[in-house]
């Protein structure tokens, strides 16, 4: 039975086994490949996506499971924190190899999302399910409060 | 919504103009397949149409011959040809270069590759004169279309102008006519006192595409008709397909066929889930019979028995070890390092597509020529059957340049034997992380003495670790027993020992090894730096004071930097705040200096805790110092994560007992501490920044933790070292 849920806005549907993680349905299935596999165990966050506006790991879930609900991936993206949060990342330098940065960019926004002016503390928390190879983190921290003060500020 | 690629030739299918016409001086092409020293680069002859184009849109993209895997490489080429084309940041592009050795070998290396941290350092002159070039070419152009003399025209931000008849364009109206010209050779550079963009800390020219999503890895590529393929390699390093019984895998709906390779049992399927789902369902009896079988402690074992004995020579300064006997005090140290992963986070992948006649390849790597020729030898295929298109990759750390090509010749036999089509063929990050191709592990064992008055006099280091160059097409830097790699950094190490051996014991081991970010270095920094320490102290010297007596006159840039780093922490010794310390070291590799100052405490889990790390960077010309200081950052984060829990342990089964983030522990963000990068001012030909940041980290946390605790520790991860 086919599965159906929204996808960046869009209503989609999925006939193929619903067991499929959602991050090969975004990927290979509708062609948005700015999430990444990075280890399939919810252990590096590079498949972070928003279902209903929550971090959501893709490579661990199944695709039925978010039958009827919405996903947002890097490419579908808007709203005022997200454009902070994307220019931060630009105006700071932050991608090094990039591969793990729609994870992070998708985290940091879940996060501010929550909580809109974190601490050091509460930024590696909620980070820390996000591995960089590159080790980017202290730009990634950076990025993170310059992101909330233009946020507080209104339209960046 | 799919990303197609096309065939396409990037000089063919340009919208706008070439900048010039297909001449290329027969000089450059034999000049830029060999080897050369720095100070030969600076005469390579311009190049300019193999390496920019110019759009009638005024767009100037840079064909980079080096790929980017985060260094910011892609930044740097296109600053250098900026700068001499006088062009605007914003109007600059840059695009990965197909392979050809003929037109885009690296000068360090004589074949087209990125590594050894030498993309800026062979580019300098290349990508200036590329510039240089093109900008005469453009103010020839205008000249005679405006009929004015060329000496009265200015190139400013991508405007060309001839102030006297306020005339003004851009470079795309000109590009065509200037492509009618002949490239100049060897046009004049720029002073670097009027440098406006190097030295200067331009946005990266691939932040934007990275921070949404929109940079094409090989995994992101898609193809019609595409079928995407899985591998289960063997379990054991060596071991052999005794029986297979596909039938689970081939029962599952999507999965295609089952081939075993060589090199694995390759699953093809419609999607990658059932690829997945069809390399879980394999049953497959395993012959180990020729495997490497010891596990991690046997090989220690091994390997510190061999360091016990003097090896081959590979350096002797005055009476050698034959020193100890007379020196007043001596000690002595065993290290243990690991083998250690790379796992960058894009895991090894590619696109192919190969036919009887022809093959097509996207993929990641840092050693293209090699790649090329070894998908060649196994297709039996001429080079101009092969298009191999090197891909922006998701790190690398050295992952993707191995000496003998064997994620190349993986996907060629992957892709031969579906040959219905083009085959995306992944690896999952098991196969990563227990494929091999580590750092490889090794064994040091120090002895070193000192005189009455506490000065060093005697230094004798025994290193047991394999080669994973000999017996590859790299095989030539294996001289005389000597691995070139195994004893970097302490052959030749920087200071002024009267007496001083260097012996290397070449060991066998099944499991396969590796460069990994900073090579040789990654391992000798760190027993020289602490093994120093430990004699400063036993002498009663200052770790700073000591280290300056020892470095001579022909290091004065090591000296300067660690003079640097001393400064920015007002260094008065290790131990200035209770309950943390500072530890110190210094590294000159690829041909950079780099020294770094690490202040530690005990942190709740009883490892070291490191809060900050103050690092002083001579790289000479800083084209883009927050670069710099990013390849520094990244450099220490990463030497920190595998000197706290990296390593890759060998089981008894001749398994690697890591097979995912779970159990091989990455540095997170918390455990990251803060770095200040001072850049030394210099005008020296620019250097790396890519590897040197990584060895003195470890280093520098260890002897601030002696200082702090009174112990050592010389087996490597900390979290065995610490704790065991």
């Amino acid at each position: 039975m086919a599965i159906n849920f929204h996808l960046n806005g869009a209503a989609v549907s999925f006939d193929g086994d619903p067991e499929t993680p959602l991050l090969w349905v975004i990927r290979d299935h509708f062609g948005l490949t700015g999430t990444k596999y990075g280890c399939g165990v919810a252990q590096c966050g590079a498949c972070t996506v928003h279902v209903d506006g929550k971090n959501r790991r893709a490579c661990v879930a199944p695709v039925a499971s978010v039958a009827d609900r919405s996903v947002a991936t890097i490419e579908g993206l808007e709203g005022r924190i997200a454009a902070a949060v994307q220019q931060a990342w630009a105006s700071i330098n932050v991608p090094q190899c990039g591969y793990c940065q729609s994870g992070q960019v998708m985290s940091a926004i879940g996060l501010l999302s929550m909580t809109p002016n974190p601490t050091d503390a509460e930024i590696d928390g909620a980070m820390a399910g996000n591995i960089c190879r590159c080790s980017t983190y202290l730009r990634i921290r950076k990025a993170i409060h310059q992101a909330a003060n233009t946020a507080a500020k209104g339209t960046p | 919504m799919t990303r197609s690629i096309s065939r396409r030739s990037f000089l063919a299918s340009s919208a706008g103009a070439l900048v010039i016409s297909m001449f290329l001086p027969t000089l450059a092409r034999a000049q830029a397949i060999r080897r050369m020293r720095p100070e030969e680069m600076r005469d390579v002859p311009a190049t300019p149409n193999a390496f920019l184009r110019i759009g009638a849109d005024d767009r100037v993209t840079v064909i980079s011959k080096h790929i980017e895997f985060g260094q910011g490489t892609f930044t740097g080429l296109a600053t250098l040809a900026a700068e001499e084309l006088d062009a605007d940041w914003a109007q600059m592009r840059v695009e990965m270069s197909p392979a050809d050795v003929t037109l885009y070998a690296n000068l360090n290396m004589g074949q087209q590759g990125t590594g050894g941290s030498s993309s800026m350092a062979n580019s300098f002159y290349q990508m200036r004169k590329a510039g240089a070039a093109a900008r005469a070419m453009l103010v020839t152009a205008a000249a005679q279309a405006w009929d004015v003399p060329e000496d009265e025209i200015t190139v400013n931000q991508g405007v060309i102008a001839h102030a006297s008849s306020k005339r003004k364009s851009g470079f795309g109206a000109f590009a065509q006519a200037a492509s009618r010209l002949p490239a100049p050779i060897d046009p004049p550079l720029k002073d670097p006192e009027v440098f406006r963009l190097i030295g200067t800390d331009l946005t990266r020219v691939d932040t934007v595409a990275k921070s949404s999503g929109q940079t094409v890895y090989s995994i992101d590529l898609d193809r019609p008709d595409m079928v995407q393929s899985a591998i289960l390699h063997p379990p054991a390093f060596g071991a052999t397909v005794a029986r297979l019984d596909p039938s689970d895998a081939l029962a599952i709906s999507d999965v295609l066929e089952v081939h075993q390779l060589t090199r694995g049992i390759a699953v093809y399927a419609k999607t990658r889930y059932a690829a997945q789902q069809g390399v879980a369902a394999l049953k497959v009896d395993w012959d180990t019979s020729k495997a490497e079988m010891r596990d991690s402690a046997e090989m220690f074992q091994t390997y510190a028995q061999a360091a016990r004995t003097p090896g081959t020579q590979a350096e002797r300064r005055g009476d050698g070890s034959a020193a100890l006997e007379t020196a007043a005090k001596q000690i002595t140290a065993e290290y243990h390092f690991p083998f250690l992963p790379h796992a960058p986070m894009e895991p090894m992948g590619a696109v192919a597509e190969v036919g009887p006649e022809f093959a097509e390849i996207w993929m990641g790597s840092q050693l293209v020529t090699r790649d090329q020729s070894q998908l060649e030898t196994v297709l039996g295929l001429p080079p101009e059957k092969i298009r191999l298109h090197p891909m922006v990759a998701g790190g690398s750390f050295g992952r993707l340049g191995t000496p003998d090509a064997e994620f190349a010749e993986e996907v060629a036999l992957v892709a031969r034997n579906w040959g219905k089509g083009p085959v995306k063929h992944l690896w999952s990050r098991e196969n990563d992380l227990r494929g091999g191709r580590y750092r490889p592990m090794s064994v040091h064992r120090l002895r070193g003495g000192i005189d009455a008055q506490g000065n060093i006099t005697a230094w004798d280091q025994v290193i047991a670790i394999q080669s994973f160059l000999q017996g590859t097409a790299f095989g030539g830097a294996v001289r005389d027993g000597i691995d070139g790699s195994a004893v970097e950094g302490a052959r030749g190490m920087p200071y002024n020992i009267p007496n001083l051996n260097i012996g290397l014991h070449l060991m066998e081991n099944g499991v396969l090894s590796n460069f990994w970010r900073s090579v040789g270095s990654s391992h000798t920094c760190y027993s020289i730096e602490t093994f120093l320490d430990d004699l400063f102290a036993l002498g009663g010297q200052d770790p700073i004071a000591g280290r300056l007596a020892l470095i001579g006159d022909e290091n004065a840039r090591l000296r300067n930097v660690l003079l640097r780093v001393a400064d920015m922490v007002n260094w008065s010794g290790a131990k200035t705040k209770p309950n943390r310390a500072l530890g110190v070291a210094v590294v000159k590799c690829f041909r950079s200096y780099v020294a770094e100052i690490a202040e530690v405490s005990v942190g709740g889990d009883g490892l070291p805790k490191v809060h900050k790390i103050w690092c002083a960077v001579d790289c000479g010309v800083a084209i883009n110092p927050d670069q710099i200081r990013a390849q520094l950052e990244g450099g220490i984060g990463f030497a920190l994560g595998a000197a706290l829990y990296g390593e890759i342990t060998i089981g008894k089964d001749g398994r690697p007992q890591q097979g995912n983030f779970d159990s091989f522990r990455s540095l997170r963000m918390s455990e990251m501490p803060e770095v200040e990068v001072s850049i030394v001012k210099s005008a020296a030909d620019p250097t790396g920044v890519g590897e040197p940041g990584v060895p003195p980290a470890a280093p520098a946390v260890a002897n601030a933790w002696r200082a702090l605790t009174q112990t050592n520790l010389r087996v490597l991860p900390f979290s065995k070292g610490v704790l065991a």
